[in-house]
């Protein structure tokens, strides 16, 4: 609850993340040309890369001003077990950069012209993969823990592990507009990596919390 | 045409051939160098503090 | 008789023992690649089933991707020991496969490259195989750029292997989602535009398998010589490596 609370007197990280995910869809059509035909099949794979970047954002103060002000070094001496300071502090990041994008992705489905299919396909599939993306994600954000140029380290080491999610993220996207209804096989392959991750992920980051703050 | 120069021709495929196994000479080769030049200067920097440190004891 | 094996798993018994190693798989990697490249180039047919002389850019590329699979698999169970058994040993031997890693992974591409040139006709093909090993190839720059951003030599062992152990455990995911990106149908192309087991000519692949041991000997050639520089430069300040030092004066 703490957490969410200290972040909610974040809010403008909850806007930066927003726009800078509506700046990079929109940058797409600028570079790549207007055309119907190109920009319907790239919209799958644009959205799903700026998600994973706009979730890159905020990630790296994840633990941050905790570990500045030593509050984290205390909880890892509470005997309240680790992963559910974990899990909370992730479920604020996805709060407020993950859930946003849900919402914002009718825009994107608005400015690459695709079906409304898609647009809900798109939003659900979001939901399920950008809780992975926070995921996966805090558990680099604990290694980088007060690293010089953490935020860079951070995207190289995370980025290639989001390439799963972002793969059936954008394929089932891709499917739904070209009209195909059998979605079934990629929102359990989705669903079945957030469980996954929300099994290891809380165990992998309090050991790197562990290590980082020692 | 030479033996030799045939073999290095390879039926017109010399390039791609002699690109792939070049490389792999250079990397294989550089690396094993850098390495050995590394233990040297190790090794250098590391006798001149143990005699540094000697020679204070010495005093 | 049993091995006292943690015996081994110090740095001070480790040093001269892997010095005593590095001739003996120097030779076995000599002889290895001078006998593999012989029978590869004079003991087999200039074709290999549809494909001309170039084939035998098969030699080092077949090589090179193993030997870039199993290090990084080597890396993250050295990583493990470190890990579970707490031996700084295992970190020394986790971080000093890195590299060496990361240079075959680079030559299984560069290779594919040429190859793909001259029978795909493309230096580069989104194909699933060059995709998996090009992103391997992140993972190992991951790992090292984590390990040498951590000026805390204990901090960045334990994190480095932890980042290993991670990856070990999404690697198969990656590399299945970039062969079935539809769930509906999976297909490979790499398996079919490669040459089969079934009708390679048997000397080309005994050439393949000699090579390809050749290249293990060589890492650990590599390995071990990197091993005993960071051992070197971890131990410095130890009573062993100023004796030693003492002695080659």
């Amino acid at each position: 609850m703490r957490d969410l609370t200290l972040a909610m007197r974040r809010r403008t990280d909850v806007l930066t993340t927003l726009f800078f995910f509506i700046i990079v869809v929109s940058l797409f059509p600028l570079g790549a040309g207007t055309e119907k035909m190109i920009l319907m099949k790239i919209a799958p794979g644009v959205a799903w890369v700026a998600a994973l970047l706009a979730s890159m954002l905020a990630l790296e103060r994840l633990f941050a001003s905790d570990f500045a002000d030593g509050t984290l070094e205390q909880m890892l001496l509470t005997p309240q077990p680790i992963f559910i300071l974990v899990l909370g502090k992730v479920f604020a990041h996805w709060l407020l950069t993950g859930l946003p994008l849900v919402f914002i992705a009718p825009l994107v489905g608005l400015q690459y012209y695709l079906p409304d299919e898609a647009v809900s396909t798109m939003m659900l599939a979001l939901l399920i993969g950008t809780p992975i993306l926070s995921l996966v994600g805090a558990i680099g954000a604990a290694l980088t823990l007060g690293l010089r140029g953490g935020g860079i380290l951070l995207s190289l080491l995370i980025l290639p592990l989001y390439i799963p999610i972002m793969v059936y993220g954008a394929g089932v996207v891709s499917a739904s507009a070209t009209g195909t209804t059998d979605l079934q096989a990629y929102f359990s392959i989705l669903s079945g990596f957030l469980i996954l991750a929300l099994v290891l992920s809380p165990i992998a980051t309090a050991a790197a919390l562990r290590i980082s703050v020692e | 045409m030479s033996a030799i120069s045939e073999f290095f021709h390879a039926g017109g495929y010399g390039f791609y051939i002699w690109g792939s196994y070049g490389a792999a000479i250079l990397l294989m080769v550089g690396e094993l160098t850098i390495i050995k030049q590394q233990y040297r200067t190790i090794l250098k920097r590391l006798s001149r503090m143990a005699r540094m440190n000697a020679a204070e004891e010495d005093e | 008789m049993s091995i006292n094996w943690f015996k081994y798993s110090s740095p001070t018994t480790f040093y001269p023992l892997a010095g005593k190693m590095i001739p003996f798989f120097g030779w076995l990697t000599a002889l290895l690649t001078i006998g593999g490249l012989y029978w590869g180039f004079f003991e087999t047919p200039d074709t290999l089933s549809d494909q001309k002389e170039y084939y035998r850019i098969i030699y080092i590329h077949v090589g090179a991707a193993w030997m870039s699979m199993w290090l990084y698999i080597m890396m993250a169970a050295w990583a493990l020991a470190g890990l579970v058994f707490q031996t700084r040993l295992s970190y020394m031997i986790a971080s000093a496969i890195a590299p060496t890693g990361a240079i075959a992974t680079f030559l299984a591409l560069w290779t594919g490259a040429f190859w793909g040139k001259t029978s795909w006709g493309t230096w580069w093909d989104w194909d699933p195989r060059m995709t998996s090993e090009l992103i391997l190839l992140f993972l190992y720059m991951g790992y090292m750029a984590l390990q040498s951003a951590i000026d805390d030599p204990r901090r960045a062992d334990r994190a480095a292997a932890l980042l290993a152990l991670v990856g070990l455990v999404c690697v198969p995911i990656i590399f299945w989602s970039i062969n079935c990106p539809n769930p509906n149908e999976c297909a490979a192309l790499h398996q079919t535009s490669k040459p089969g087991g079934g009708n390679m000519d048997p000397n080309i692949l005994i050439a393949m398998l000699v090579v390809a041991l050749a290249f293990w000997m060589y890492s650990f050639v590599a390995v071990l010589m990197r091993v005993r520089n960071i051992i070197l430069e971890r131990e410095r300040h130890t009573t062993w490596v100023n004796e030693m030092l003492e002695d080659k004066q």
